[in-house]
């Protein structure tokens, strides 16, 4: 790929909104993407490979779990700070933002918030610096945007319980040294189980042939009769508001990301439109270009002040999962639908690995199916202005 | 050890240049500001040597309130508290001499800049500080290494290099080589809020330069593209239009 020459976008003066110090988690972690992400993610991308020699340096910054408090190893950031991170790191790729989401958002937040303080102690610390790498298994084969159909279940043997069932669609598992497992014990109620690597009787068997997410692992988790000790099991929660809670901490920060994915695929394109010649001027000069443009700027300013205002609201612990939904398919769309229009501008170079276009582009095909699909969202904002459930 | 690491911030080096309708001043409307990148070089040598050798790392601004955001990014890295003089830096031998007014308060052992700035690129600060301290000042240094009170430095020179000793305390100016600069973290950037970050008054200081004018370089000519074929074309052009040979 040609050398990061990203320039942050910025048409309202958004930045007038966050204070220093969020610029200066935002810079830092633009300067860490340009100097470990951008040189080799074309490459790992093209091979289908995550690049796991940037775990360590993810775990160096503080990106994994910024919210949560020092004394278990996160930096106790706030969560505009956790968002622009995200929107630095899906600058650089959606598969990376998604391991940072993950680790952060669906292991270290469960953790963290319905986690025993013995739990707490064990995982959290190892989980922040990147020694130990989690995933997240809600989804099954079967139950994608119904969770509550799960089959995966445990059984009470005492001292432990007996884990079966399949988990799929699942970021990080092929490399994941624990994962948080949500399933149904005898009584039907959903709980969180904190599986380990080694565990007799469970699996990671690796996703393949994925036209998105490329330098992203994906994989399946199998359980088959996987003794889990009680300490294990999340004492603080459960049913389905478990893994939901999760799920909007994960879903505000794709809300982000994905601003990060569409102002790569505008900088992009206007730098190109800038520099290619055709019919003796820049193709910026011509008038559908500039209406590409100008739309691209005009949504990407609009999705910036939804993130900035939707971080403040999550800051005072008063946005809810509705406005995170709203916001999540908001942005989501408008970054693939830039990603498209950027392709364009670029003209054929836009299907190379010269320019990040089409990396982005297949990445969010992905972004807008998980953590709750664009029809689903949908569907919650309908539920929520309505008072009428359109899916149940 | 105690180390003092002088700190400007610059333009950042994507910034389009322009100047003020009178041409007297830099137009810093809508400009973002940077550690100058030799003086990042210096804190982040500053950082290791105090890793290995223990102590602390102070970091001093002169300049206004705008560039305690480029201070708190230096305690994020990792030094451990701050000084800014609160006044404008009119030109280096102001700041020079404000510096050393705070470092002869303090005693320093090491004192390190970038080895110039890369906005005015004066490179003057270092061997004023020297001057101005009685203390051995060695510019353009691309290696620091301390062995108890005695310093080992390298420069560039044409042709190879020269390796200098000096005693402690000294003044150095850093240049590429010296360090690789370090992202700070999360977690530093959450300590940094807490160190401590001292205003201090400037002390009188006559001043001695100011500028007049800027004046921005003669935009680029068209290129004209020869015919590699076309040798004598261009020897005629090199000679008789470019006029350099």
């Amino acid at each position: 790929m040609a050398a990061d020459l990203f320039q942050s976008p910025d048409y309202f003066n958004v930045d007038d909104l966050l204070t220093d110090e969020h610029k200066l988690v935002r810079d830092t972690t633009r300067a860490f993407v340009k100097k470990e992400v951008s040189p080799i993610i074309e490459d790992f991308a093209q091979r289908a490979e995550f690049p796991k020699q940037l775990i360590k340096g993810l775990g160096e910054i503080g990106a994994f779990g910024p919210f949560v408090p020092q004394e278990y190893g996160g930096s106790g950031l706030d969560y505009i700070s956790y968002g622009l991170m995200m929107q630095e790191l899906e600058r650089g790729d959606s598969g990376i933002r998604s391991t940072a989401s993950v680790q952060g958002s669906l292991v270290m937040f469960p953790i963290f918030t319905f986690g025993s303080e013995a739990q707490k102690k064990k995982y959290l610390p190892k989980l922040a610096s990147g020694e130990w790498m989690g995933c997240f298994g809600l989804t099954e084969p079967d139950h994608g945007s119904n969770p509550n159909g799960m089959i995966t279940n445990f059984k009470d043997k005492g001292d432990h319980v007996i884990l079966n069932g399949a988990k799929m669609w699942i970021s990080n598992a092929p490399f994941a040294d624990i994962a948080v497992v949500w399933a149904k014990n005898e009584q039907g109620e959903v709980h969180g189980l904190i599986v380990e690597r080694g565990m007799k009787g469970f699996t990671t068997p690796e996703t393949h042939n994925k036209w998105s997410l490329r330098a992203s692992a994906t994989g399946e988790l199998v359980f088959d009769n996987v003794k889990v000790p009680k300490e294990n099991i999340l004492p603080g929660v459960k049913g389905l508001k478990g893994p939901l809670n999760c799920l909007n901490s994960a879903r505000f920060g794709i809300a982000w990301g994905v601003v990060g994915a569409a102002m790569d695929c505008y900088d992009s394109a206007l730098r190109y439109s800038k520099q290619r010649i055709q019919f003796g001027k820049p193709i910026a000069a011509f008038q559908l270009t500039q209406k590409k443009l100008a739309e691209m700027i005009t949504e990407i300013t609009k999705a910036q002040l939804l993130c900035w205002r939707l971080g403040v609201l999550r800051n005072e612990h008063r946005a809810t999962p509705q406005q995170i939904s709203m916001a999540k398919r908001n942005n989501v769309n408008m970054a693939i639908q830039i990603a498209r229009e950027a392709r364009q501008i670029h003209g054929a170079m836009g299907i190379t690995g010269e320019y990040p276009i089409m990396r982005h582009s297949m990445n969010l095909e992905s972004v807008i199916t998980y953590e709750g699909t664009h029809d689903i969202h949908l569907l919650i904002t309908g539920y929520d202005v309505t008072g009428i459930s359109a899916f149940e | 050890m105690k180390f003092l690491v002088c700190i400007s911030q610059v333009p950042d080096t994507t910034t389009k240049i322009t100047f003020t309708p009178d041409k007297k001043a830099f137009n810093a409307q809508g400009v973002q500001f940077i550690i100058n990148p030799y003086d990042e070089i210096a804190l982040t040598r500053a950082l290791e040597l105090k890793e290995a050798l223990g102590g602390t790392v102070t970091v001093i601004n002169v300049g206004q309130t705008n560039t305690e955001p480029n201070l708190r990014k230096a305690l994020a890295i990792g030094a451990d508290d701050a000084i800014r003089v609160n006044a404008e830096p009119t030109d280096a031998y102001f700041v020079a001499f404000q510096i050393a007014e705070v470092a002869k308060k303090n005693s320093y052992d090491i004192i390190l800049t970038g080895k110039e700035s890369i906005d005015y690129n004066g490179g003057q600060v270092p061997t004023m500080l020297g001057e101005f301290l009685g203390l051995p000042s060695v510019s353009v240094a691309t290696k620091l290494d301390v062995n108890g009170s005695v310093a080992t430095l390298e420069r560039e020179i044409d042709g190879g290099k020269e390796i200098l000793e000096a005693k402690l305390p000294f003044v150095a100016g850093a240049q590429k080589g010296m360090a690789e600069p370090r992202i700070p973290n999360m977690r530093g950037i959450m300590t940094a809020r807490t160190k401590p970050l001292a205003v201090v008054e400037p002390a009188a200081c006559e001043m001695l330069s100011s500028s007049a004018q800027f004046d921005l370089p003669a935009a680029k000519g068209e290129c004209k593209m020869i015919d590699p074929n076309n040798v004598g074309e261009l020897v005629n052009l090199l000679h008789t239009e470019a006029k350099v040979i």
